[in-house]
């Protein structure tokens, strides 16, 4: 696991202010008659980092996917950037401009090179003209440390490398709100810190964070709270060093053996 | 080269590339496995040799005695025996005399000789209308002229006044206007009168305006009616606008059966289940009988034009499976993803979905189109004359009766070229869209 001072993160840069980016209340969700999230309330302040745990089937992925509305929630509200999400196609667009996410599986678009994922939305939503939304890219892509590889397809890329393309053509659209659902559970080991390095220096600048991981080592690094759910609920969080060293419910303390105990 | 016994192994330098070695290249080593490789490959290789040397011995003195210069298959003969071409049967050897005597029947049908100009240059125009739409390196601009083709292409064909491909062209316009006039209601209102207008354009108002203009500025070619096309540039003229017309509609009914608006995807299925089911003769039928019935009444409908609909149809429904099956291939991550950075719907199509979906489905697309050219020579059965309803009318004709070999070769020969054409085309394309490196 890496530790914080080996990173040498500063934490005290990352600050949260009290204005709330994302705010979800009473929420349920059911898949036909499977009821996956039940009664979830969280509060996201803008700048905070959360990372949300749990084990595989208990609705993680499927809460941060009704953030942008790529599920629908049945009851409840969510409320992201003051617009609150229902079937109203308008309000839908304007959240998903504003909230970028990282997939498991990347999803990059193969029949286009890296330069022209990164531009895609923000010329065809935002507007911008190519030239602009080119140096925007560019811009990310150095960021990502992988400027080299514009004009190559996704194909061409080791799996480390596309994450970070997938993370830089979020970046693109200049989003308020990241979601990450489990960013490094297809990579290498390899790889998976070269992406982490590229979330933790996004963390670093700010940005609101909502993370599924199992990256633990990440957890303790940047977040400022842990989230762990089972069976469709939230069922402990607090921030990481009270979380993983004090948790309080017994299911919380069965996950953490099993992950962190080998 | 270093031993390592036991359980402690340090390698100390990394191993560079080498070639393979020599027995593994060449020419030698090619024949060997792929022709002589064992005892079963050598007796199906030495089969298959035997095979076309039968084939190439049976053939060739047919075509070697080829006959080119003759008015009817009787002076052929006569020319043959002449040769001494004979054997057991009588005369022996290829007549293609039938070729050299009615090509132009077989091209142009009865179409009138001295405008034969005018399919031809319709057929250039139709070559340089299409290269932007095939070849990436061809600069857009000449795109306009694509869209442009198909209204000069009907002139060029049919003549008549030059208003009214001008007119059914203003249809286009008409739409356009009233889906502008209408912008600011819903979708479906703007859509209903974007397709609305240009109907009813079409059908009452076109009419009445182009004799009007006519009257006013006659300028035109002379009219050639429908019933004089034939041969190979009715095939190309119905199999052509059904290519080009089957691929959006096969698109826009695979999106819509995919829909997630109930009357749409009803629609839909409904349509490509009943089209698929039915074999195309029968839509043929019904295009030369009862299609006038469901029409408004007065308008009077080109068989061609109601022959070029039902084959559109026909493999739009096609065209929509195909499609489907790229669409179904696609990982649901690519709509995610689509979806995740706000592009609505139409754009997301246009931009993510459907250049992948038609890539995968270039195969089946293609095989639609090659279909469809072959089965336009089933218009024969409603009285159109393509190049096998002039093959029996040339059979027919007492200088020519009793030939068949050398019409159907060639008429075959000519069908090959443009149907193998597509298919290196398609393989061409699916080269040049290889983007996935897997």
């Amino acid at each position: 696991m890496n530790t914080t001072a080996e990173r040498g993160i500063d934490r005290s840069q990352m600050t949260v202010s009290d204005e709330v980016a994302i705010q979800i209340t009473n929420m349920n969700k059911w898949y036909g008659a499977f009821h996956v999230l039940r009664d979830i309330n969280m509060t996201v302040n803008r700048g905070e980092r959360i990372v949300i745990c749990g084990p595989s089937g208990s609705g993680k992925s499927t809460l941060i996917r009704c953030i942008n509305r790529l599920e629908e929630h049945q009851a409840g509200q969510i409320i992201v950037d003051g617009t609150e999400l229902s079937s109203d196609l308008k309000n839908i667009d304007k959240v998903r401009s504003e909230v970028g996410m990282v997939f498991q599986h990347f999803n990059l678009f193969p029949h286009l090179t890296i330069l022209e994922n990164l531009t895609l939305a923000p010329i065809w939503v935002r507007k911008t003209p190519k030239r602009e939304a080119e140096e925007t890219a560019m811009y990310y892509l150095e960021k990502v440390k992988i400027p080299e590889q514009a004009n190559k397809f996704p194909g061409q890329l080791s799996g480390g490398q596309q994450q970070r393309v997938a993370i830089a053509r979020s970046l693109c659209m200049k989003p308020r709100i990241m979601l990450f659902d489990e960013p490094t559970s297809a990579l290498d080991p390899e790889m998976i810190k070269e992406v982490l390095d590229t979330m933790i220096e996004l963390a670093e600048e700010g940005m609101t964070m909502l993370c599924v991981t199992h990256e633990m080592g990440f957890a303790q690094a940047v977040a400022n709270r842990v989230v762990f759910m089972d069976q469709g609920q939230i069922v402990e969080q607090n921030e990481p060093n009270e979380f993983f060293n004090n948790p309080q419910s017994e299911r919380t303390q069965l996950f953490l053996s099993q992950i962190l105990g080998h | 080269m270093e031993e390592h016994h036991g359980l402690n192994y340090v390698r100390t330098e990394m191993l560079g590339e080498q070639a393979p070695p020599v027995s593994e290249v060449g020419a030698v080593r090619w024949v060997r496995e792929n022709l002589f490789s064992g005892w079963v490959n050598t007796i199906l290789t030495v089969i298959s040799l035997a095979v076309i040397a039968w084939a190439v011995m049976a053939i060739g003195p047919w075509l070697l005695n080829s006959v080119w210069e003759a008015e009817s298959l009787a002076q052929c003969r006569e020319i043959l025996a002449a040769a001494g071409a004979v054997n057991e049967h009588g005369t022996f050897g290829a007549c293609w005399g039938v070729i050299n005597d009615r090509w132009h029947q077989l091209l142009f049908g009865f179409y009138p000789p001295e405008l034969y100009w005018r399919p031809i240059l319709a057929f250039v125009l139709m070559l340089v209308a299409l290269a932007p739409v095939l070849f990436p390196n061809v600069p857009r601009k000449w795109l306009f002229f694509s869209v442009a083709y198909p209204f000069i292409g009907f002139f060029l064909l049919w003549g008549g006044t030059v208003w009214l491909p001008l007119m059914i062209a203003a249809g286009f316009v008409v739409g356009y206007i009233a889906a502008r006039l209408t912008s600011g209601y819903s979708t479906l209102i703007t859509s209903a009168a974007a397709i609305i207008a240009p109907l009813i354009w079409w059908f009452y108002l076109m009419g009445p305006v182009t004799e009007a203009l006519h009257s006013m500025i006659p300028i035109g070619l002379e009219a050639v009616q429908s019933n004089d096309f034939g041969g190979f540039m009715l095939s190309i003229i119905i199999g052509v606008t059904g290519i080009v017309l089957s691929l959006p509609l096969g698109i826009l009914l695979a999106l819509g059966r995919q829909s997630n608006m109930p009357l749409i995807k009803t629609i839909c299925v409904v349509f490509i289940e009943f089209v698929r089911g039915v074999p195309l003769i029968t839509l043929l039928f019904t295009a030369s009988l009862l299609l006038n019935y469901f029409l408004p009444p007065g308008t009077n409908f080109d068989l061609i034009l109601r022959v070029i609909i039902m084959v559109t149809l026909f493999a739009t429904a096609y065209m929509a499976e195909v499609i489907r099956g790229g669409l179904a291939a696609l990982p649901n991550g690519q709509y995610e993803a689509a979806d995740a950075l706000g592009l609505d719907y139409w754009k997301a199509q246009r931009l993510i979905i459907m250049p992948q979906a038609l890539k995968i489905s270039i195969p089946g697309i293609v095989n639609t189109f090659i279909g469809l050219f072959k089965d336009t020579t089933l218009v024969v059965f409603i009285g159109l004359l393509d190049p096998i309803g002039l093959s029996s009318a040339i059979r027919a004709s007492s200088d020519w009766q009793g030939i068949y070999w050398e019409l159907f070769i060639f008429i075959g020969a000519i069908f090959w070229i443009f149907c193998f054409g597509m298919s290196r085309y398609s393989m061409y394309l699916e080269r040049r869209l290889k983007t996935d490196h897997r």
